[in-house]
């Protein structure tokens, strides 16, 4: 009898939970990682929003830096035939669910707010699939900088450096003056970061051929072997208790006068405004030398799942057009360190690194400069990024020496397609 | 009516974790199986590849390195906690006072998971903050220990942990074990004029023979199904130094997008479980018939 009982109250809660979530029509569940303080606090602006539109908003939040909890979460959720409605995602991620004709069309809301016309190409590559919107950019990370130490940079002569030879340079005179020189933390991404950066610093066809069309002559040629000879010289710069160390640990020794620089996305720069420092006062922002002018960049986008239930389509257009709102865009970004998707937002809620950010992204636009980051899923599908991140950081750790990693990289590639 | 109803009634209510199991270990282990043999991306697909994914598997460097350090971390854990353990379990077994708060000072470790040991020692050996840092401001300036942070000594690090972890655990099978011995061969063997080291290694410790084997299984899967362990300890690193197979098959699975590489690796390590649990399985059964 009574276990009867029980089973009869369990089913009818199960019914209950299942009619609460048809009832609410109208609602979007968003699937997201931006669950530290600033992120949050940039989220609630979209949230407000939302809610003064009748849109009900329903938190999934699946913690953990870059979102691999977050996708896991997910895969589980549409293999369960029970997708959110919305999901933050990044780069190749996005069009693997596209290519799974999961995703949603949103070309209505793209053609009425003309997103076409403010949205760079080389983003539309990850937001449209097959010509039609399937995702609302939020943001642009570039991750291309190096966030020197004011005061470091001044022992060292004070020059921003702006080419391969200065950069050596400013870092040996660092080196004497008693301070560890680059700031890095080992972990296979950050790795990766750097590697980025030396690769698009041996020119924008290098970085093109190589990280995102694959070519094994450029993979394996004698550019390749040069940056992992400049990897290795990196590599000297670092502190020998780098591994493992987390980005964020990295930035605080440059905060406080541990470390001279570090190479790094534009999140960084918020552990320099939480530490009270200002852009140009206590530290430098400046493109990794040699890059200047173009821009490897990571983009958080919203994508929208398919759905059958008209009024949630219209809740996921509602949202769809909310994140594209050019106040929000600058609102969220300004909190999150990043740059706005759309390039007609005004720059003058940034400070003096977010204006050089927007002012380096729109010119990498207009120039054909600007590239999806090979260490952040924006160049190539997750299985050829994590292979490149074999080779990088077996080679960052001394494992390999230049020509074996160059012939590592190309044969680990070949594995990954 | 009765009896027949008593028959059934164990059957009745095994059925249904009885069909749990079938459906949810050994449904799912079959569907890895077929999924290994797919060419399963990011979601699984039912494109048959045949052996495809094992090819691949062997050919790949980091499955190499994940092997190795497999057979590294494996002996070594094996070996060093079946011998520690039994130190222990002698020592404690010599009559000794307080026995009964010394024992669970060494089992405890047990208690804690691999998550919790892997932070502890990952800050323990850390040498900006840990053992080495302390031995630097207590004076001792040359003093150095980054194995931690060494590719070549991570993995002995990764071992250090897992021997703190389960030796006290194998220590107290060893004494359960030593507790069973009956006292009148001691005796006899006393009365010989055998010494109490001879004692042990030639009566005693061969009898050991059992918790040997049972030691050897328990410390062997945990082994082989190490995971947070290293997660903890070393995320794998430096590099992918202290990878093993457990790391390895989530990467492929739900972070590379390689699901059938995945699910190929998850079958190598089921078949070296079983290689290990099956010849165990059919000695206890075996003597089971004797007895």
């Amino acid at each position: 009898m009574s276990i009867n009982c029980k089973f009869k109250m369990t089913a009818s809660a199960i019914v209950l939970a299942a009619s609460a979530g048809m009832a609410s029509a109208g609602s979007v569940e968003v699937l997201h990682w931006w669950t530290s303080g600033g992120e949050a606090a940039a989220l609630n602006v979209l949230k407000d929003d939302l809610a003064s539109k009748g849109v009900d908003w329903q938190d999934m939040p699946v913690a953990g830096g870059g979102g691999e909890a977050a996708m896991t979460a997910l895969r589980a959720r549409v293999t369960a035939g029970n997708a959110p409605t919305a999901v933050q995602m990044l780069g190749f991620d996005i069009r693997d669910w596209a290519a799974e004709g999961a995703l949603a069309n949103l070309d209505d809301v793209a053609s009425e707010e003309g997103w076409d016309a403010v949205v760079p190409e080389a983003l539309k590559a990850f937001s449209k699939y097959d010509g039609h919107w399937v995702a609302a950019p939020v943001n642009v990370h570039s991750t291309n900088w190096v966030w020197i130490s004011k005061k470091a940079l001044d022992d060292a002569g004070g020059a921003v450096p702006t080419n391969w030879d200065e950069l050596v340079a400013v870092l040996d005179k660092m080196k004497e003056n008693g301070i560890t020189p680059l700031a890095h933390g080992g972990q296979a991404w950050q790795d990766a970061t750097i590697f980025d950066a030396v690769v698009l610093s041996m020119g924008n066809d290098f970085y093109k051929a190589s990280m995102i069309d694959l070519d094994e002559d450029a993979l394996g040629g004698d550019q390749m072997v040069e940056v992992f000879n400049r990897m290795a010289k990196l590599r000297s710069y670092v502190d020998d208790n780098f591994s493992g160390r987390d980005w964020n640990l990295a930035s605080a020794m440059v905060i406080n006068g541990e470390a001279g620089m570090q190479m790094m996305g534009d999140w960084a720069k918020g552990e320099f405004l939480k530490a009270d420092q200002v852009p140009g006062e206590d530290f430098v922002c400046i493109r990794f030398p040699g890059t200047q002018g173009s821009v490897t960049f990571n983009s958080d986008q919203f994508a929208m799942f398919k759905v059958n239930d008209p009024a949630a389509q219209e809740a996921q257009k509602l949202m769809a057009s909310a994140v594209m709102n050019p106040t929000f865009q600058s609102a969220f970004n300004v909190v999150k360190g990043s740059v706005p998707a759309r390039t007609d937002v005004p720059d003058t809620d940034f400070d003096a690194c977010g204006k050089k950010g927007m002012k380096d992204l729109a010119e990498a636009n207009a120039s054909g400069s600007l590239f999806g980051s090979m260490a952040h899923g924006h160049a190539v599908p997750a299985s050829i990024k994590n292979a490149m991140y074999d080779v990088v950081t077996a080679h960052f750790n001394g494992e390999y020496d230049a020509q074996t990693a160059a012939a590592e990289l190309v044969a680990a590639v070949a594995d990954a397609k | 009516m009765r009896e027949s109803f008593q028959n059934w009634l164990p059957r009745l209510v095994l059925a249904p974790s009885f069909l749990l199991i079938l459906v949810f270990v050994y449904g799912f282990i079959a569907y890895t199986g077929y999924l290994s043999m797919t060419n399963s991306k990011m979601l699984p697909s039912y494109d048959w590849v045949g052996l495809a994914n094992y090819e691949k598997l062997f050919r790949l460097r980091h499955w190499n390195t994940a092997m190795k350090n497999l057979a590294i971390f494996g002996a070594l854990y094996i070996i060093v906690s079946s011998l520690l353990g039994l130190l222990l379990a002698i020592l404690l077994d010599q009559k000794i006072r307080a026995e009964g708060v010394i024992r669970p000072i060494y089992l405890y470790p047990m208690a804690l998971s691999f998550i919790v040991t892997g932070t502890a020692w990952k800050w323990f050996l850390d040498p900006g903050i840990g053992l080495e840092n302390v031995m630097h401001q207590w004076g001792w300036e040359s003093f150095s220990f980054t194995w931690i942070k060494d590719r070549n000594m991570a993995i002995y690090t990764v071992v250090i942990a897992a021997v703190w972890q389960s030796s006290g655990f194998v220590m107290a099978m060893f004494l359960a074990g030593l507790r069973g011995v009956d006292n009148e061969i001691i005796k006899a063997a006393q009365i010989d004029g055998a010494t109490g080291f001879r004692i042990y290694r030639k009566i005693i410790i061969p009898m050991m023979r059992p918790v040997f084997l049972s030691a050897f299984v328990v410390l062997a899967h945990l082994a082989i199904k190490a995971y947070d362990l290293v997660v903890a300890l070393t995320g794998g690193g430096p590099g992918r130094a202290t990878e093993l197979p457990a790391t390895f098959m989530y990467s492929y699975t739900f972070t590379r997008n390689q699901m059938g590489v995945g699910a190929a690796s998850a079958i190598i390590m089921l078949m070296m479980i079983f290689s290990i649990i099956v010849p165990y399985i059919y000695s206890e059964l075996k003597s089971g018939e004797n007895r």
